[in-house]
């Protein structure tokens, strides 16, 4: 099973134009375009060249380097497919995939939309917003729901990282618990300080790409990889993000395509939530914890059972309270509840173990509205 | 006529006898060195001649030549001009040479004919003790720092003229001190920056008791203008006294180094914060002398590192083995001179490159990793604590200070004393994970092993979250090491060593 030779060729033109699609990335939707439309409207001087290349294509060889880079290829004409990808003009051509490929086809085995959720945000993210976004991820995973987010620093990993930590994720017709999606190659792993956690979504699931292995990424790549992301997920979660945000872009194409939105709340005086708290006000769903997302994307469903959550016991619990009330030191929280420093750092250390409370990264503690098992 | 007098050279810390000779001989007027002087002695050609005539001395018209025996040791400095001073004087007969063969002589001289202090006159004292000498002419500046040296008579000059006095035995030796007798004059002037100046920091003044009470090394992380430095500055004033071994060495170091010339006993120990331009012979030693870096200055006491993400590599890099080992080995030629380092390190870094972290950071992401890069080198292995510092709250600045430097010397005086009574007699920073893992008690040692198998914490972070809580358990007297004094050692590792988790991702 393999993609078909259009898609193949289309996925070598979008490689071959590049540079032109990096020139062009202000102008909307020419990803819409068809191959000769986007040879016209883009080539500019070399349009003769990329035609001459395109019409002899050779989808032997492009199927030979595919195996060769130890990928997959699927399509829409042949084979399974998820249904979210075709719903968009633009949607995706081929799909490359590292890693499972038969966990890529899982996603298409539903005939709706996939129970996938996609969860993005901040790259440089701060304060307990790696944190949320590692809860959703291993939450949603735990549910059966696959986690989808672009592999990068902050939010994205921290979702990956979350749904890869569920040891036994249900049982689910062999849906994969994390895909990540890439803005080059799906062999490019990048950022390439990524690296680890690439190979153990490969292990676990699959990275996906529109573009031929060894592709670089370039800039016009990470929108066009956004719109694959917001529309293989039944639903696109922003857990922080600044007003200016590639992740508003992710939002905005899943509203697009008619999916819900959802978005972490956050403190109105802080940057990175200014993105987020926008979203809310235009009507996205408040993302709380993963049972707001999983009542959002199927509404009347039973929810999974989560387990109970055994209450801290009446010590702890005021101690989270304090943190909660701005005590976010040792030092602060020392003096509230008038005991030694030494007390209140061992106290923080046992909320910090039990996830309910989590440092940021000037060393101050914050809770996580999460309370696991007490030791 | 021959005359020969005895000095001291300096061979890395310790003193080496030099028996300067001065031999006159008919010829044309001229005064030669040799024996591989360097160039401050070659200089004491004209400072000699111009002190002599300017006392009152003739400069003899003959051939004379100086040598500075043995011939293959370099020679350093200006406390070779008083010895031949001397020499000359003894060998043309102006002063009788008699005396010149029980004592050392050591000091640099004006054009004026004073005598004037310099580096390394308490070496040149050990060294005329050891040699047997019966005592020792030193400049009146250096002679409470020759006087340490129990069991050799000073005699402080403050001219040729008094010298030569000396040696004729028309003035009676001044300044010599009784071997054992009387009090030490102390070096310690001034007043040391206190803990009860400072306002807030609760947790972060926690965390330096601890690292002083086990000899922990420490880094320090917070925005600027937290109070890291201000923190820095303040763990000498927590430190127990320098007992007299100790308090020794660090007076020789400090008088080789010129830090310190004349002076007593220093019982503070010491504090150094180079600047992070510092090369790497500056911060460990070396040259071609070689001679001692900052690591040496601050032995026995506190080496402060500030911006510790902008020193340049290769010296942190050779900070790390003289952390380990106490002491540096340095080679140059055919000279080895071993170096004592036994410092504890205080570092101090802001959490990001733009100094805010959490919330108000502005660094990209590629910014941060970089930083973290910098950070996460192998010296990061040495710093037991890993403690952030926050601008302290209105109240907290309103509030009375938390503590004073004398309450929390105490505690770390006792919890020290604790520390070396044990079998092996080391600090917790020093003791091995066999050692640490007898002390644990049965719910410490799950809770720590709960930990690793979570995968947060290193082998190596786990061994030195169990050296923490080994000292925070002293402090608190209890005998081993209970559940508590772990999760208090936990809140002071500031998350993981990136390193760690970047591998482990």
């Amino acid at each position: 099973m393999s993609a078909c030779d259009d898609c193949l060729r289309r996925a070598w033109l979008l490689r071959a134009m590049s540079g032109h699609l990096e020139r062009g990335r202000r102008q909307g939707g020419v990803l819409a375009l068809e191959d000769n439309q986007l040879i016209e409207a883009l080539g500019g001087a070399t349009r003769e060249e990329l035609r001459r290349r395109h019409a002899g294509f050779d989808p032997a060889a492009a199927r030979k380097l595919v195996a060769a880079a130890g990928l997959a290829s699927r399509c829409r004409h042949g084979g399974p497919f998820p249904g979210g990808l075709q719903e968009a003009a633009d949607a995706p051509w081929a799909i490359f995939v590292a890693g499972r490929a038969e966990a890529f086809d899982a996603l298409a085995a539903v005939d709706d939309v996939a129970p996938a959720v996609a969860v993005v945000g901040a790259r440089r993210a701060a304060g307990e917003g790696e944190e949320v976004a590692r809860s959703l991820g291993q939450e949603l995973a735990a549910a059966g729901v696959c986690v989808v987010s672009g592999l990068a620093l902050g939010i994205d990993s921290a979702a990956h990282r979350g749904a890869l930590s569920v040891v036994a994720p249900a049982p689910d017709r062999g849906r994969p618990p994390t895909v990540a999606v890439l803005a080059g190659g799906a062999d490019v792993v990048y950022p390439p300080s990524a690296r680890g956690l690439y190979a153990q979504i490969l292990r676990a699931g699959c990275v996906i790409s529109e573009l031929p292995p060894g592709t670089p990424p370039r800039k016009w790549g990470f929108p066009a990889r956004n719109r694959i992301i917001a529309a293989l997920a039944g639903m696109t979660v922003v857990v922080q993000a600044r007003e200016r945000s590639g992740s508003l872009i992710t939002a905005d194409l899943a509203m697009q395509l008619g999916r819900p939105v959802g978005a972490v709340p956050g403190p109105v005086t802080r940057p990175l939530s200014h993105g987020t708290n926008a979203l809310l006000a235009d009507g996205a769903h408040v993302v709380r914890d993963a049972r707001d997302v999983l009542e959002a994307l199927l509404p009347g469903h039973a929810l999974p059972q989560t387990p109970a959550v055994p209450a801290l016991d009446d010590g702890l619990r005021a101690v989270l309270d304090a943190v909660g009330d701005g005590a976010c030191t040792a030092g602060e929280l020392a003096a509230r509840r008038g005991v030694a420093v030494a007390e209140a750092t061992a106290d923080l250390t046992r909320l910090e173990m039990v996830g309910a409370v989590c440092r940021d990264g000037a060393g101050r503690y914050l809770p996580t509205g999460r309370i696991g098992a007490l030791l | 006529m021959l005359a020969r007098v005895t000095c001291f050279a300096l061979d890395g810390l310790r003193p080496r006898r030099v028996t300067v000779e001065v031999d006159l001989r008919t010829g044309l007027p001229a005064l030669t060195i040799v024996g591989r002087a360097d160039a401050a002695v070659r200089e004491s050609r004209e400072r000699v001649h111009s002190a002599l005539l300017n006392s009152g001395f003739d400069f003899p018209q003959r051939r004379i030549t100086v040598n500075l025996a043995p011939a293959q040791l370099r020679k350093q400095g200006p406390g070779f001009d008083l010895a031949t001073a001397c020499g000359i004087l003894a060998a043309s007969g102006q002063v009788p040479p008699e005396r010149l063969a029980g004592w050392a002589v050591f000091g640099e001289l004006s054009l004026g004919g004073e005598v004037r202090p310099c580096a390394g006159a308490l070496v040149a004292a050990e060294g005329a003790r050891a040699a047997g000498l019966q005592g020792i002419v030193v400049p009146d500046a250096c002679a409470s720092e020759a006087g340490l040296v129990a069991g050799l008579r000073v005699a402080a000059v403050e001219s040729l003229a008094d010298v030569a006095a000396l040696l004729r035995g028309t003035a009676p030796v001044k300044g010599g001190r009784p071997a054992g007798a009387g009090v030490e004059p102390s070096a310690d002037a001034g007043v040391l920056p206190d803990l009860a100046d400072v306002r807030g920091h609760a947790g972060a003044i926690r965390a330096l008791e601890i690292a002083a009470a086990g000899g922990h090394n420490l880094l320090l992380s917070g925005p600027p203008g937290t109070g890291k430095t201000m923190l820095a500055r303040r763990v000498p004033s927590i430190l127990p006294a320098l007992d007299d071994a100790a308090a020794l060495e660090v007076t020789r170091i400090h008088s080789i180094t010129g830090l310190r010339v004349g002076g007593g006993l220093v019982r503070r120990p010491p504090f150094r914060a180079p600047h992070h331009t510092i090369s790497a012979s500056g911060l460990v030693g070396g040259g071609t002398g070689p001679s001692p870096g900052e690591a040496t200055m601050a032995h026995h006491g506190v080496l402060f590192l500030d911006e510790l993400s902008e020193f340049a590599r290769p010296a942190l890099e050779a900070l790390r083995q003289p952390l380990e080992d106490g002491a540096v080995t340095i080679v140059r030629g055919q000279t080895a001179s071993r170096f004592p380092t036994g410092v504890m390190l205080v570092a101090a870094t802001n959490p990001c490159p733009c100094g805010e972290g959490g919330d108000a950071c502005r660094c990209t992401a590629a910014d941060l990793a970089r930083h973290r890069r910098r950070l996460s080198g192998p010296l990061l292995d040495r710093l037991d604590l890993l403690v952030a510092v926050h601008r302290p709250t209105a109240a907290e600045l309103a509030a009375p200070p938390v503590t004073s430097s004398q309450d929390v010397r105490a505690r770390v005086a006792a919890a020290r004393d604790l520390q070396l009574g044990r079998p092996g007699g080391l600090l917790n920073a020093a003791i091995s994970a066999d050692a640490l893992d007898l002390a644990m008690r049965p719910g410490a040692r799950a809770l720590l092993r709960e930990v690793y198998e979570r995968g947060t914490l290193s082998a190596r972070g786990q061994v030195r979250t169990m050296r923490v809580a080994r000292t925070i358990a002293d402090l608190a007297g209890t005998p081993d090491i209970a559940v508590e004094h772990v999760l208090e050692a936990l809140g002071l590792r500031q998350a993981e060593e990136p390193a760690a988790t970047e591998r482990a991702a």
